[in-house]
């Protein structure tokens, strides 16, 4: 009996079918990031008006009805009896531009900002990118030569006689430089005392760790605010007579001081996550304290807490404008003096001028938080347990 | 023998002190402590100098000193005679009032923000990764200031008010709300209250308690909303209703009476809740996104719900890992509630800045300022200390 | 690697040197010293010191200080300056950061006393006044019960707003910003009903509203504010240069000596001119400057009234009358002692 296969063996792959269109491009990826419950489409709807609710009269604002152009308030001010609205006065802030950048500092000397300017972009992004050489080199660069060469470029140089640069007084800095030159030295001369302060407060020296804890906490816990009201107005008292500071290097001081705690902190984090065999290998190879630190420790421990420099740099950058209360000229108390200059004012000059401070405020903060998620991630492929 | 113990004699015989670790120790220490006692008398003579060549008064006496400006918020009785040292208190006041209610604000904006960001919804998420980026990348007293100029630009005047339901007004000078005023009956109510809360917490307690022990739930959350509501509602009622309602009304150039919120304290806690709920929103997202997911399954396993699975597995979890870098950022929100100088608003730096000012007691002023910081500093990383051991994993 | 970061901590420490004076015993010798004066002003106030767009300072209270110097050096231009809020100001002149302190402060017993400041004269009689809106219908002080009152803190307006308000039985509201800019862009703004200041300051600062012409000055002046440079206590000679200069310069005007006539004027018979412009007597080494003191100041600064008028007079946006601070004999209280 002839028994006819019932079996069909395919001999051949089925044609593929491509996945059902609800799961696919546009409208599956919709589907299931935005409509797969009633509850999900109703707080995608909710968001969709919300985010239009924000950015449209933004937008409307800052764009459609700005004013781009003007020579002085009537540009941006609404002429009696018209019905048309007026936003951004963007024609203020490029009338201004200058003295956002540069403060009062002279015109024919400002040349001497933008260099130093360049040679901090030039030493600084190299320095940033993982892939190119000359680590060691453009550090020293970075934090030593630059340092000294900026200084007298700024402040001016004059031997004997002789007028090399012409000097210009602190009191004609202002704007964006300001707040580069509080953060930068900030952040420079806290890194090393904050070393110094977290390796104090790890020490086994009962005094040098309680100095060093005390030192921290106190720091840590007061406002900047009054710690820059006490070096403008406590620190001249300290000093004896006759002997002054300049202005902005009060302000440097507490500054430091003030991110000096914050800087131990995130370096204590690194010094406790090197195990404790790194230590001991270094004892045992008969290094003593500074060698081992130095050598053995300090650039791993450094290397881990990047991230967390660079987001204490964000915090101090955004601190600087507090200077302001103290009457020192940085980038938002230029903007906010300059809103007051009667030939500016109009009703959204005040606006403009936040907004401003607000967009370049956000280009730093933002690229360097992302350098720092950026760092973290390369960091992390070697050890991640 | 002999030779074995020269051979240990010696070591011991030629350690100098200088290579000895512990004398090395104590004399950089001694070193240390000669630097800060030397550095210390000398701040101290140049300013002892200082004060003495200028004929400065120096001390707290000036604190008992009527203080003769005028503040315009005060939680407490305060006139132009009042002293120094009470205006000061006035600022200690609204530098808590501000803290406490910013505290509570940025906490829970800050808690759906987190949780937003983690939503499945891709608009969602997107929105709130916006705000997070957008709010904590500008400096906090640029929001300050903006938001203040922006209340006091974008609101109409005194006598132009925007009107909700007859009796709240918003305008230039503030927000006005009826302010309720309880007559000497209400004391029941109030004892009502309490009594509702005493049950409450014996209520939660007990329920926890049986359900240990049998498994057995109780909606003790339920119960106690309706106790604290119900009974001093009762209270009032037997009473009948002793509360009457204080209404602001326009009277020449500003409303008066009724309950008053000044524009520099909505915007300065307005600035506070957003500028910190954005941190607070991912260090919630950090702790939800530690707990491993395993946890999220093995709930599901279970049986629980998404609801309970979020709020009796996940979050309790992510609370051990929030508490910490929470807790110092209701420190920053209480030191950058310092920021309020900048609007006007009467705080302690602001009020503190005030006396400066009016008598030149730098030095005094300066470590007032410090010391309530300090303190303010200490007392909440001691409760949240305390929290955190409360919630800390037990182990075995 | 922590080897190179130390070296790097002390110089960026370093990196700004301080300005570290020997301490002197005299203020004078030690201005000649350095080769300039520091003067405190203000952080801007038109009129008084106001900093232009390229960092130049002008004002009556600037001319004080350019003055000074021209009586030092014989030049206007030996002058630095230091913005000072109203809470610095007084540490600064303690400490020794600037020589003189000219920055519309208000002579007061405290701030002669306790602060351990000597005021030097008074370059500008002024009293405390009101601004508000116009369309408030305001027209007296005594109407504005229940005001919200904007003012800067730390000043003496704040307090005689609340000895005023408080003795006309009158409840009110202070808003008390730290910067002057912040007190006038909140009454711009319309936080406040009344701008309180110096009546000189609430025509300065009108200038900078957004409509000067929607508000009106009241006409209630309620407090005295003598306004003078001050210098610290304890140091007799330069107290005694600061406040000569002054005196010269109304002198000068009283006697009609000018910018422009004062080379002439040196051959006028008037012993009091001899004298002033050290023709005759040797008032200006008592003094320890050169005896041609005025001569200087004078020709490079002007005499007190056309500093006036240059800063804050009639024709100038401020469009102040000189009023109390007319001289003596034009119905003011500005007098000078005599030079002789």
């Amino acid at each position: 009996m002839s028994q006819t296969s019932t079996f069909q063996i395919r001999t051949e792959e089925a044609p593929r079918l491509p996945a059902p269109v609800s799961t696919t491009g546009l409208i599956g990826w919709m589907r299931q990031n935005l409509f797969s419950s009633a509850g999900n489409t109703i707080l995608t709807i909710f968001g969709i008006l919300l985010a239009y609710s924000i950015f449209a009269p933004l937008i409307q604002f800052a764009l459609i009805d700005a004013v781009w152009s003007g020579d002085n308030r009537d540009a941006c001010v609404v002429p009696d009896g018209s019905t048309e609205t007026v936003g951004a006065c963007w024609a203020f802030v490029k009338a201004y531009f200058p003295q956002f950048i540069y403060g009062r500092y002279p015109t024919e000397e400002i040349y001497r900002v933008n260099i130093v300017y360049a040679m901090f972009a030039g030493l600084l992004i190299p320095m940033a990118i993982p892939s190119v050489p000359f680590k060691k080199l453009n550090a020293v660069l970075l934090l030593i030569v630059f340092p000294i060469i900026a200084y007298y470029l700024l402040t001016g140089l004059v031997i004997g006689s002789d007028v090399i640069l012409p000097i210009v007084e602190t009191p004609f800095w202002g704007g964006l430089l300001v707040t580069l030159v509080i953060a930068v030295t900030g952040i420079t001369a806290s890194l090393p005392l904050g070393i110094l302060f977290a390796l104090g407060r790890r020490s086994d020296m009962p005094i040098v760790k309680l100095v060093s804890v005390i030192f921290i906490e106190f720091w840590r816990g007061v406002p900047l605010i009054t710690v820059l009201f006490m070096s403008s107005v406590m620190l001249p008292l300290f000093l004896p007579e006759g002997v002054t500071f300049d202005r902005l290097l009060r302000v440097l001081i507490g500054v430091t001081l003030f991110s000096a705690a914050y800087m131990a902190e995130v370096v204590r984090g690194g010094l406790q996550a090197i195990p404790k065999g790194q230590y001991e290998g270094a004892m045992a190879l008969g290094l003593r304290f500074w060698p081992m630190m130095g050598l053995i420790i300090l650039p791993q421990a450094l290397k881990l807490v990047i991230p967390g420099i660079v987001n204490t740099f964000i915090g101090l950058f955004k601190d600087t404008t507090l200077v302001m209360i103290v009457g020192m000229f940085d980038l938002l108390g230029q903007i906010q003096t300059s809103t007051s200059d009667p030939n500016w004012a109009s009703p959204t000059t005040g606006v403009t001028g936040y907004l401003f401070a607000a967009m370049i405020f956000f280009c730093f903060c933002f690229g360097m938080s992302r350098y720092s998620i950026f760092i973290e991630k390369k960091l992390h492929t070697g050890h991640k347990r | 023998m002999t030779t074995r113990d020269t051979e240990v004699a010696q070591p011991e015989a030629r350690t100098s002190l200088i290579n000895d670790p512990q004398a090395r120790a104590i004399f950089f220490q001694v070193l240390l402590v000669a630097v800060l006692v030397f550095a210390g008398y000398v701040i101290v003579t140049n300013t002892v100098a200082n004060l003495q060549r200028q004929n400065i008064a120096s001390g707290y006496g000036f604190l008992e000193n009527i203080a003769g400006f005028g503040i315009s918020l005060t939680l407490i009785d305060y006139s132009e005679t009042s002293s120094y040292g009470r205006a000061i208190l006035v600022g200690l006041l609204n530098t808590v009032l501000v803290a406490v209610v910013g505290v509570v604000l940025a906490s829970t904006l800050g808690f759906i923000i987190g949780v937003a960001r983690l939503s499945k919804n891709w608009v969602i998420s997107k929105l709130a990764y916006c705000y997070v980026e957008a709010i904590r990348n500008v400096p906090l007293l640029l929001q300050i200031v903006f938001w203040y100029f922006l209340l006091l630009n974008a609101v109409p005047s005194a006598r132009n008010s925007m009107e909700a339901f007859g009796s709240v007004f918003l305008n230039n000078r503030g927000l006005f709300m009826p302010k309720p005023v309880f007559g000497p009956e209400a004391v029941l109510a109030l004892g009502a209250l309490i009594v509702a809360v005493v049950a409450s917490i014996v209520i939660k307690i007990w329920a926890s308690r049986r359900q240990m022990a049998t498994g057995q739930q109780f909606p003790s959350g339920l119960t106690a909303l309706g106790l604290i509501v119900l009974l001093p509602l009762a209270g009032l009622v037997v009473t009948g209703f002793p509360v009457t309602f204080d209404y602001p009304v326009l009277k020449g150039f500003n409303f008066v009476g009724g309950q008053r919120l000044i524009p520099e304290m909505i915007a300065l806690i307005t600035a506070l809740s957003i500028y910190t709920s954005s941190f607070i929103a991912e260090i919630v997202r950090a702790g939800i996104q530690a707990v491993s997911h395993g946890q999220t399954e093995a709930a599901h396993a279970l049986g629980l719900r998404h609801g309970p699975t979020l709020r009796l597995v996940i979050i309790p979890q992510a609370m051990r890992v929030i508490i910490p870098p929470l807790t110092s950022q209701y420190l920053n929100l209480t030191k950058n509630s310092s920021l309020a100088v900048a609007i006007a608003f009467p705080d302690l730096v602001s009020l503190g800045g005030t006396v400066l000012n009016q008598t030149g007691q730098a030095i005094e002023v300066i470590s007032i300022w410090m010391l309530v910081y300090l303190s303010l500093s200490l007392i909440t990383s001691a409760f949240m200390n305390w929290y955190n051991q409360k919630m800390a994993l037990v182990e075995r | 690697m922590s080897k190179n970061i130390l070296p790097l901590a002390l110089g960026a420490a370093m990196g700004i040197v301080a300005s570290a004076a020997a301490a002197q015993a005299g203020t004078l010798d030690d201005v000649k010293a350095k080769g300039f004066i520091q003067c405190g002003v203000s952080q801007g106030l038109p009129g008084f010191s106001n900093p232009d767009a390229q960092g130049n300072w002008t004002g009556l209270d600037v001319d004080l200080c350019r003055a000074v110097s021209a009586a030092v050096f014989g030049t206007p231009d030996n002058v630095k300056y230091s913005p000072l809020s109203a809470k610095e100001r007084f540490t600064a002149l303690q400490s020794g950061e600037v020589d003189v302190l000219s920055r519309n402060t208000t002579w007061t017993l405290s701030r002669d006393t306790s602060l351990g400041l000597n005021f030097a004269g008074v370059n500008y009689y002024d009293g405390q006044g009101f601004m508000v809106r116009k369309d408030l219908g305001v027209s007296s002080a005594l109407e504005l019960s229940g005001a919200s009152v904007c003012t800067q803190t730390g000043t003496t307006t704040e307090l005689n707003i609340a000895d005023y308000f408080r003795s006309n039985n009158m409840p009110y509201e202070v808003v008390a910003f730290e910067k002057l800019e912040e007190v006038v862009k909140a009454y711009d703004a319309g936080r406040c009903d009344v701008f309180s200041n110096d009546a000189s300051g609430l025509y300065a600062t009108r200038l900078t509203l957004t409509n000067p012409g929607d508000h009106i000055v009241l006409p209630e002046i309620i407090s005295k504010e003598p306004l003078g440079p001050v210098v610290r206590h304890g140091d007799d000679q330069w107290f005694d240069v600061v406040k000569w200069t002054h005196n010269a310069m109304l002198n000068a005007e009283e006697l009609g000596v000018n910018s422009s006539n004062v080379e002439e004027m040196k051959s006028s018979e008037n012993p009091e001119i001899k004298r002033l412009l050290g023709v005759e007597g040797t008032f200006g080494e008592m003094l320890g400057l050169s005896n041609d003191w005025v001569v200087n100041i004078v020709k490079t600064v002007g005499n007190y009234g056309e500093s006036f008028d240059r800063n804050v007079g009639p024709n100038t946006p401020l469009a102040i009358s000189r009023g109390l601070n007319a001289l003596w004999k034009d119905g003011g209280i500005q007098y000078a002692p005599p030079i002789r």
